[in-house]
């Protein structure tokens, strides 16, 4: 490894222009004539629309324009679709019902847009939304997924009986119930994963411009991928064919899922630029994310894990229900299917699994991708089940687990997923090692003579990133493939111009994917740009997400980066006059291997744009392009340990160490891989302790839709995080990188809610583990 | 946020005028509360009388165990006092405890108990401390001054100018914040007076607001130990419950912080 | 509409807006200084933490007309002469910020918090000091980090708030 290739601890390039306020998002930008916009939202979860009467608001200083659903349907602005197809049991397709960008005669859930002002100044637009009168009549409301199946339940959609949008299976039923009756010992468990709001720091934003000379539109936007977001507003929203529209998604802060998703207010502000004709620009305030910005997680599941006698595992059941909100979001229909119930397996060689999965429409926030998608929802109910198993079995968590961990690879599990590479028992033991596992009984002894309860969990999580071969995917239902693409532009003075179409939002890509190059032709990390996030630069690519980034992007540069190589070496040979062969890169140099002669690397890159002296048949330039299609999955997987102290008094939880051993395969730089675990572990706790999103179930009102209600986890609430990798190298992608983005927030929360339920002594506990239910749980009750 | 005027007060009598100007008007102290109240539109006060700058209304004295609090001195300004600190150690917690570190900054005394959230520290630590509220026209008890929630004696346009406070013998604060908004969802605050006598007042819990822990008075006035109010039952009946905290564990709270605000005093 | 006039960055700035403006919105959208952010409508995030009068505050829970005659300090001015302010360098060198957005307001806070508290943080009390400033990214570890290298390097220059 060079000091900035691959492996290197190299602060981040990006950094400069952060830490100076020099960023630009979304909301910084500022083009001539531009106007804000105010969207008029449902206050009420499901209501008829009867009227909605604009006169006044009109009149109203500074007003533009106003515009609802009817004039979006004269301009056949398509509806919002769901991009990933699911069969039921029965063979019959999903039962989407549609979702209009702004609601047309119903509203179905608080928050739904119904209209958009444009005005002057965003009060401006916000005091004539006010006068704007929209007359509703109210419908029953349904909150809960699980009363929302039941018969005399409020219906949201015509094509959606009983709100069921699906009844999925997955794995063999029959040999599962058999192996359950069969049981020496059966787990049985109903698990709750709890509903989140994701929260990035940035709020959602969009500028669209119509320049009517050119016909052309662009929308700036905080998106994880502008160009499938290009894509769908082209095919499926009918706002401007691809070749009339540009979309580009600058500095973005932080997404976890929430910005892959095209929204309502992407497609109205281009629209309604057109409409207008000006530039309109909208930009999310918090309470208005809460109310809109898709949200994570929401199942119930029940489960039943068969051991024989010897503490193998021999079948696992599981039934969820999966609440999907009001509307179908653009890859929601998978997170609870096939980026969930085919990780089920855990770490573990369970020959039976069938899994029953039911996603169900309510008057509620659409439901889609958050930090780990699926993964955490699996890894919760297998390491829960499995801790509890232990606790019932009378052998220790770790034993248990050391009993049925996969040892062999490649390991087919009986839900798709094909493992290829792991040592599940390295990183449990690195763990253990580090939280110092053994010493755990003197510390509780310790904690109990202060009058604290302590108490240890871990966690062995395993989870699919890089989601693959687009060929399978696309047989699993995805509408889009998931390969990615990058161009390497080595320009005359030798600086190099990376293109890609992975995007980042704090993920550090302009140093990492720098460190490639750098590594590969000996030149500094700054001769290096990585160009993202416009699709007018950069032709295709699929963004951000699922861990995606280093598995595919990085890809897709290496493959680029090898056909630079060849070229290069090709072209310095000829220079030297030497053979092909024999050509080395080093230190920014091409040399004749075992000789003195070499040529710059800046000067090699000059012969190629002048021209004057190339082999034979060679094209002048110096610039590949690649396409990378995975052919599996990577499958990053780890342990952890968290130990807490409860306060039995007031019921709170105090994190006392939380211990990461991840194996991620190869890394590029591990000062980012370190901050993705933490970013990551800490969403994982404040899922598990903190963050509780509360319906009112009469009226449908988000009643955590503030961080005064929100608890976003902050610096106190969290420790420092002791954490480690070990490595087995991913054999599916050139670089053997597995992902790291998600694990901390897949891995994490069942460590916790393990640690606390074995402090307190009562498994019943139900994330968030809020003081109130601690203390509840203690049964302190009076 | 709806249109509004902003003035600058020079002087007690400049803002208490510039305030008789429209019924609408409203004081402007740190603004941590009013402002986000009106951001989200839920207050639209035609006129705002800006407090900072009048210099009357700010700054810490204390002499012979009489403190006096300006109405204007931040929340910061009270935390950092060594004065405070010596003289009154738990309100010096309390100050230091409320909000972070820019909140304090700018949100002030007066400010807060005019504004009198149920979830607010501050009116616990002026019930305990039997503290007098200095106004523009007269002294009110605190006893009388937090009249329920978000609900105070204070008549319109009567400004507040000063808190003062007789320094206790102990005094001690203990809070249990609400996880998300971190305001008090239990606070208490307990005082021990020259003559003997204790002050139990609780914040975040009431459903009308800061109230006083009778039983608990009695018990510490006997024995001041966090042990004496063991024997205590907390009724929960008159107890706020929400999604953050039923009355059962608010009442349990409300005992436990009082112990632990008993041990703070020392 | 107030006509407001105040030093920002050092330099004298006035202009004309709303009584209602925000002091936010008056330095990002009259002052196009876009480094401070807006996270949130309950001041609570912390993404638009300035300097007023050598004092964090949130710059959207204050008015600009409040804001007149003062002297603030934004993002934009911490650094000097080309030169990182300590707190900048820090976080970068521990890699305390991912997205950048809370960044700013982390940045103008941890330099308040090393003013007033000097050499004498500790881990406990940096926690406990970012109450008020949110980051979703970093799981505050780097960030905490970073704020105790900036004070320990700045220890010994930094005054230390009489008490
Ligand atoms: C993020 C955040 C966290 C907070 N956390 C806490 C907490 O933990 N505990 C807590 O107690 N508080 C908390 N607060 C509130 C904070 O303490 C406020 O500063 C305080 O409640 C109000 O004081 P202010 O000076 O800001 O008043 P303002 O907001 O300026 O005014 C509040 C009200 O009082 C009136 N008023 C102000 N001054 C006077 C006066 N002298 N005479 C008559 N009326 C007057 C105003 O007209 C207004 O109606 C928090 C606030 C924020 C933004
Ligand atoms: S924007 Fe000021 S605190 Fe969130
Ligand atoms: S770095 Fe993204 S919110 Fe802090």
């Amino acid at each position: 490894m060079g000091m900035e290739g691959i492996g290197a601890r190299v602060a981040r390039k990006e950094d400069k222009r952060f830490i100076t306020g020099k960023g630009r998002y979304t909301d910084d930008m500022v083009v001539p004539g531009m106007k804000h916009a105010h969207f008029i939202r449902s206050p009420h979860a499901h209501a008829k629309i009867k009227s909605i009467d604009t006169s006044a608001a009109e009149k109203m200083p500074g007003v533009i324009g106003i515009l609802n659903g009817a004039q979006l349907a004269e301009d056949a602005i398509g509806n919002i679709i769901c991009g990933w197809m699911i069969h039921s049991k029965d063979g019959t397709p999903m039962n989407m019902g549609a979702w209009r960008p702004l609601a047309q005669d119903t509203v179905r859930y608080v928050g739904d847009a119904v209209a958009i002002v444009v005005a002057d100044s965003k009060t401006q637009a916000r005091d004539a939304a006010e006068a704007v009168v929209v007359d509703y009549e109210t419908l029953p409301v349904v909150t809960s997924a699980i009363e929302a199946l039941k018969d005399g339940a409020p219906q949201l959609h015509p094509e959606a009986k009983n709100n069921l949008i699906f009844d999925w299976e997955i794995g063999d039923s029959a040999a599962t119930d058999a192996a359950i009756a069969s049981a020496a010992h059966v787990t049985e468990m109903k698990v709750i994963n709890n509903r989140l709001v994701p929260n990035p720091m940035e709020p959602r934003a969009a500028l669209g411009v119509y320049d009517e000379g050119e016909d052309h539109y662009t929308l700036w936007t905080t998106s994880q991928n502008p160009h499938v977001a290009r894509l769908v507003l082209s095919a499926f929203y009918n706002v401007a064919p691809e070749n009339k529209l540009r979309v580009i998604a600058p500095d973005v802060g932080g997404g976890f899922g929430s910005k892959i998703y095209i929204y309502p207010e992407e497609i109205v502000c281009l629209w309604a630029s057109k409409r207008t004709g000006v530039p309109v620009k909208w930009n999310s305030d918090r309470t208005e994310a809460f109310l809109t910005d898709a949200h994570g997680r929401d199942h119930v599941s029940t489960v039943k894990m068969a051991f024989d006698a010897d503490n193998r595992i021999t079948g696992f059941k599981v039934d969820t229900i999966a609440n999907l909100g009001a509307y179908m979001s653009l890859f929601s229909s998978s997170v609870p299917t096939y980026l969930y119930a085919t990780l089920l397996s855990g770490q573990y060689n369970i020959p039976n699994i069938h899994a029953n999965v039911r996603t169900v429409y309510t008057n509620t926030v659409p439901v889609d991708a958050y930090r780990g998608a699926g993964r955490p929802e699996a890894t919760y109910l297998v390491e829960r089940t499995m801790e509890t198993a232990a606790r019932e079995l009378g052998v220790s968590p770790a034993e248990l687990r050391k009993t049925n961990f996969v040892r062999e690879f490649p390991h087919q599990t009986p839900v798709i997923m094909c493992y290829d590479a792991g040592d599940f028992e390295a990183s449990l033991n690195a763990a253990m090692d580090a939280s110092d596992y053994a010493g755990f009984a003197a510390r509780k002894e310790e904690a109990k003579s202060r009058g604290k309860l302590r108490g240890i969990g871990m966690s062995c999580y395993i989870e699919a990133c890089g989601i693959a071969p687009s060929a399978a995917v696309g047989s699993l239902g995805a509408g889009v493939g998931l390969w990615e693409s990058a161009e390497v532009r080595v320009n005359a003075v030798g600086t190099v111009e990376v293109l890609t179409g992975s995007h980042s939002h704090g993920q550090g890509h302009e140093t990492t994917f720098a460190q490639l190059v750098a590594d590969r032709f000996g030149v500094g990390i700054d001769t290096v740009s990585i160009v993202h996030g416009d699709t007018d630069k950069v032709q295709m690519g699929m963004g951000t997400y699922g861990s995606r980034s280093g598995a595919v992007g990085m890809s897709a540069v290496v493959k680029a980066l090898d056909k630079v190589e060849i070229k290069a070496k090709k072209l310095a040979a000829h220079l030297l006059e030497a053979d092909e062969s024999d050509i080395v890169i080093e230190n920014g140099e091409l040399k004749v291997a075992g000789t003195d002669k070499s040529v710059p690397w800046f000067q090699m890159a000059l012969a190629a744009y002048t021209a004057h002296n190339m082999p034979e048949g060679m094209e002048p330039g110096l610039k590949e392009g690649a396409f990378y299609d995975p052919s599996n999955f990577t499958f990053p997987a780890g342990c952890y340990i968290c130990e807490v102290e409860v306060d039995p008094e007031t019921g709170k939880t105090e994190i006392i160490q939380f211990v990461a051993a991840d194996d991620f395969g190869k890394i590029i730089n591990p000062m980012i891989v370190e901050g993705q675990v933490h970013g990551g572990v800490a969403q994982g706790i404040g899922q598990a302790l903190l963050e509780g999103t509360h319906y009112d179930a009469e009226t449908g009102q988000l009643l955590t839709a503030s961080y005064m209600d929100y608890t976003m986890p902050r610096a106190d609430d969290l420790p420092s995080f002791q954490i480690s990798t070990t490595e087995t190298a991913c054999p599916s992608n050139p670089l053997g990188i597995k992902g790291c983005g998600e694990a901390g927030a897949i891995g994490s929360p069942p460590a916790l809610i393990n640690a606390i339920t074995d402090a307190i002594g009562n498994n019943d506990l139900t994330m968030p583990a809020t003081p109130q239910r601690v203390w509840a749980a203690l049964g302190s009750a009076k | 946020m709806y249109a509004t005027n902003y003035h600058r007060a020079s002087s007690v009598e400049d803002a208490v005028k510039l305030a008789s100007s429209n019924d609408e008007a409203k004081y402007l102290s740190g603004g941590q509360t009013l402002l986000p109240t009106m951001k989200q539109r839920l207050a639209a006060p035609s006129d705002l009388v800006d407090l900072r700058h009048v210099s009357d209304m700010k700054g810490i004295s204390v002499s012979g165990g009489s403190i006096r609090i300006g109405a204007a001195t931040t929340h910061a300004e009270v935390a950092k006092s060594s004065e405070i600190a010596s003289a009154c150690p738990g309100l010096a917690h309390l100050a230091a405890h409320i909000g972070d570190p820019h909140v304090r900054h700018m949100g002030t005394i007066g400010g807060s108990i005019a504004n009198n959230d149920p979830a607010a520290d501050y009116p616990a630590g002026l019930v305990a401390l039997n503290a007098t509220i200095v106004t523009n026209k007269r002294s009110i008890g605190a006893d009388d001054f937090f009249t329920g929630m978000f609900d105070t004696a204070l008549e319109d346009g009567e400004l507040i100018v000063a808190v003062e406070i007789k320094a206790p013998s102990k005094s001690g604060y203990a809070k249990f914040p609400n996880p998300a908004s971190r305001y008090a969802m239990t606070g208490v605050f307990v005082a021990k007076h020259g003559d003997g006598s204790v002050r139990v007042a609780v914040t975040g819990a009431g459903s009308d607001g800061v109230f006083r822990q009778a039983d608990m008075e009695q018990a510490l006035a006997s024995d001041f130990s966090a042990g004496a109010i063991d024997g205590v039952t907390v009724d929960d009946s008159e107890l706020m419950s929400d999604i953050h905290a039923s009355s059962a564990y608010r009442a349990n709270l409300v005992k436990v912080m009082a112990k632990r605000a008993v041990a703070a005093a020392g | 509409m107030a006509n407001v006039s105040m030093t920002v960055n050092g330099r004298s700035v006035s202009g004309q807006c709303e009584d209602r403006t925000l002091l936010v919105q008056f330095i990002r959208e009259n002052l196009g200084l876009t480094g401070t952010h807006v996270g949130c409508d309950t001041s609570q995030c912390g993404a638009c933490v300035v300097h007023v009068d050598g004092k964090a505050v949130k710059s959207c829970t204050m008015l600009a007309a409040q804001a007149d005659g003062s002297e603030v300090v934004t993002i934009e001015g911490l650094a000097s002469g080309g030169e990182l302010h300590p707190v900048q360098a820090a976080f970068r060198e521990h890699h305390g910020l991912q997205c950048g957005f809370c960044t700013p307001g982390m940045i103008m806070s941890a330099v308040d918090m090393i003013q007033r508290h000097g050499g004498r943080l500790d881990e406990k009390t940096v926690r406990q000091e970012l109450e008020g400033n949110i980051c979703r990214c970093t799981g505050y570890h780097n960030i905490v980090k970073a704020v105790l290298d900036a004070a320990s390097k700045m220890g010994d220059g930094t005054k230390v708030a009489a008490e």
